[in-house]
């Protein structure tokens, strides 16, 4: 009783204090409750990327799922309390995969149940170059692309990207639903990241061969997905690119109070 | 020529009325008034009539629109120009009404506290002065017109679901026995071509691709894992799938294909719409498994030719597009 007394004579600026400072604690508490990255490294690391410290780090951050020497971990291991398997294999699948499972931070994941998505890159430069050559090394696969978007087609890329892509990451790449997963938004990726992706399909993606869209068309869709990071709004206002949802909402706001003034209007009488 | 001689039968009627009205006008009237009748507004009257007509002409159209173009090719621009139209002039009479036609009285006092002998005269003054109208009938029946009309406009589009009309280009599709697929520039798709964990879009050769009934979604499987329903085990040579792309809750493009990299822990295959998130099974001949679709994706069978080409090896196996009642119990028209 007194302690709700006495909430109800703190001033609101006191109160303001008081809720901020909970949830400044709050903070603090669960980012010192965060585990440590929990990435395995040797004692002495070598400052040059290569395949033996690829090798390492693989062993002691990777080869829980992905079996030793990336054989992968398909079928329920005896003691493995019932889990149907851990991580695919990892031989032939060449450098261009890890690159881009490393690089968008979708590996290492913390549960094999969690959806890879973008997040922190825990690896430095020089051990993702080293995972790379390392997970490359263990059997022939494809290479890392390097796409020009500069002589791709702004335009084809609309059209390719609304026939291929748009389909799951919405029109403007802001990304979306598919049953069970999520689509993940394109405006922070890289071109070699995107030219990745259509190659190798990660995750729940389709992967897109050089007959459906040839390296050309692929410089083009990565044009037109680095352009909508920053899309000219014809209209004036994007709403956040979100598409025809936000936009019908926000024309009911506007609509709406229109539709009230109008309907006042319509209540007064002649001559007052 | 028909509906020309009924709204001019209809004219007619009206002008009749309205000269006998006139000429039956000026009689009536009390002997105790408290106030005069209300000043009669013969303009704003006539407006409203005006703006009636307006509607029904609107709603005629919205019919006249209907019956003139078929079934498959509705111009929906005029549709909706003409059924609001209709709704718009009948506002504005509506407001015409409200405006000039109805009678305020307003006291300059507040509301008296108990005084039954000047509430019962308010009363009076309000039903003796409450109308303007002079031509209530006429006004009413143009209401009754409009209205009319305007349901009938509403109806109309009820007739497309038979057994009035054809209703058969919904239900015909532009595959048969041997037609070819092709993709979006034309060319035969082979299926050497087709490759797993990624899905490709196909036409029927020669035919009209925005057609409802063309446009299919293809993709191939491991053929082991597949669950096909009876009878369709030879539709899907070497694995290859073809369903209808037309989504069988609201007729969206089903433009999204959810492949499994690593298929122990991740989701099944799937193909999904991006308008409700409807997702069919494509192993078990496009089941639903989740979503606000009531039917399965229509398959459409499978060959490959003696070039390694695809080819339809008939029509599907339900009818395509968005459902609606008894579209389960119809078969596809071969």
């Amino acid at each position: 009783m007194s302690y709700r007394k006495r909430l109800r004579f703190m001033s609101l600026r006191a109160r303001i204090l008081a809720v901020a400072t909970v949830f400044a604690l709050g903070a603090v508490a669960i980012a010192q409750a965060q585990p440590q990255s929990g990435i395995v490294r040797p004692t002495t690391e070598p400052s040059n990327p290569s395949a033996q410290l690829g090798a390492q780090l693989f062993a002691g951050n990777c080869s829980s799922c992905h079996g030793i020497s990336g054989s992968g971990i398909s079928s329920p291991r005896p003691g493995a309390g019932g889990i149907p398997g851990a991580g695919p294999p990892l031989q032939g699948v060449g450098a261009s995969a890890p690159d881009f499972y490393l690089r968008t931070g979708y590996m290492p994941l913390a549960s094999i149940h969690d959806q890879p998505a973008p997040d922190r890159v825990l690896f430095s430069d020089n051990e993702i170059r080293s995972l790379v050559a390392y997970v490359a090394s263990l059997g022939p696969g494809p290479a890392i692309p390097h796409p020009a978007p500069a002589s791709g087609s702004l335009s084809d890329g609309l059209h390719l990207f609304t026939e291929h892509c748009a389909g799951c990451h919405q029109g403007l790449a802001r990304g979306g639903f598919v049953t069970g997963a999520l689509v993940p938004p394109l405006q922070g990726v890289t071109a070699t990241e995107i030219a990745e992706a259509v190659r190798i399909g990660p995750y729940l993606m389709p992967r897109f061969s050089q007959k459906q869209i040839s390296d050309s068309q692929l410089n083009s869709i990565i044009r037109y997905v680095l352009w909508t990071r920053h899309p000219s709004d014809r209209g004036g206002w994007g709403i956040g690119n979100l598409g025809p949802i936000p936009e019908g909402l926000v024309t009911w706001w506007i609509a709406l109070p229109l539709l009230v003034v109008a309907c006042v209007l319509l209540g007064k009488r002649f001559g007052r | 020529m028909r509906p020309w001689r009924w709204l001019v039968a209809l004219l007619t009627l009206l002008t009749g009325r309205l000269f006998r009205r006139r000429s039956s006008d000026g009689s009536g009237g009390d002997e105790q008034r408290i106030v005069p009748e209300g000043p009669p507004e013969r303009r704003a009257e006539n407006l409203v009539l005006v703006l009636l007509g307006i509607a029904v002409l609107f709603a005629i159209g919205f019919v006249v629109t209907y019956a003139e173009f078929g079934v498959s090719k509705l111009p929906n621009e005029l549709l909706g120009i003409t059924l609001g139209g209709c709704l718009l002039f009948i506002a504005l009479a509506l407001t015409v009404v409200g405006r000039g036609l109805v009678v305020t009285e307003e006291l300059d006092e507040d509301y008296p506290q108990e005084h039954p002998e000047e509430q019962r005269e308010i009363a009076e003054m309000v039903h003796e002065s409450g109308s303007r109208i002079t031509r209530k009938r006429l006004l009413i029946s143009a209401g009754a017109a409009t209205g009319g009309a305007l349901g009938l406009a509403a109806l109309t589009p009820a007739l497309s679901i038979g057994p009035v009309w054809d209703t058969g280009p919904l239900d015909r599709t532009p595959w048969r026995h041997g037609v070819r697929l092709v993709d979006e520039k034309g060319h035969p798709i082979s299926a050497g071509d087709v490759e797993e964990q990624t899905f490709y879009t196909a036409f029927p050769e020669g035919s009209n691709p925005e057609e409802i009934g063309s446009s299919l979604v293809l993709i191939r499987v491991d053929a082991t894992k597949l669950k096909l329903p009876e009878g369709r085990a030879s539709w899907a040579p070497e694995g290859i799938l073809a369903y209808s792309k037309i989504c069988t809750h609201a007729g969206c493009a089903v433009a999204l294909y959810r492949k499994p990299t690593f298929p122990v822990l991740e989701p099944q295959d799937a193909l999904v719409c991006p308008c409700h998130y409807s997702t069919f099974d494509p192993f078990t001949g496009g089941t639903v498994t989740y979503g606000p679709a009531g039917r399965p994706l229509p398959q459409l069978p499978l060959e490959i030719d003696a070039d390694g080409n695809l080819r339809a090896a008939g029509n599907f196996s339900q009818r395509v597009g968005p459902s609606w009642w008894n579209v389960r119990s119809r078969p596809t028209n071969d």
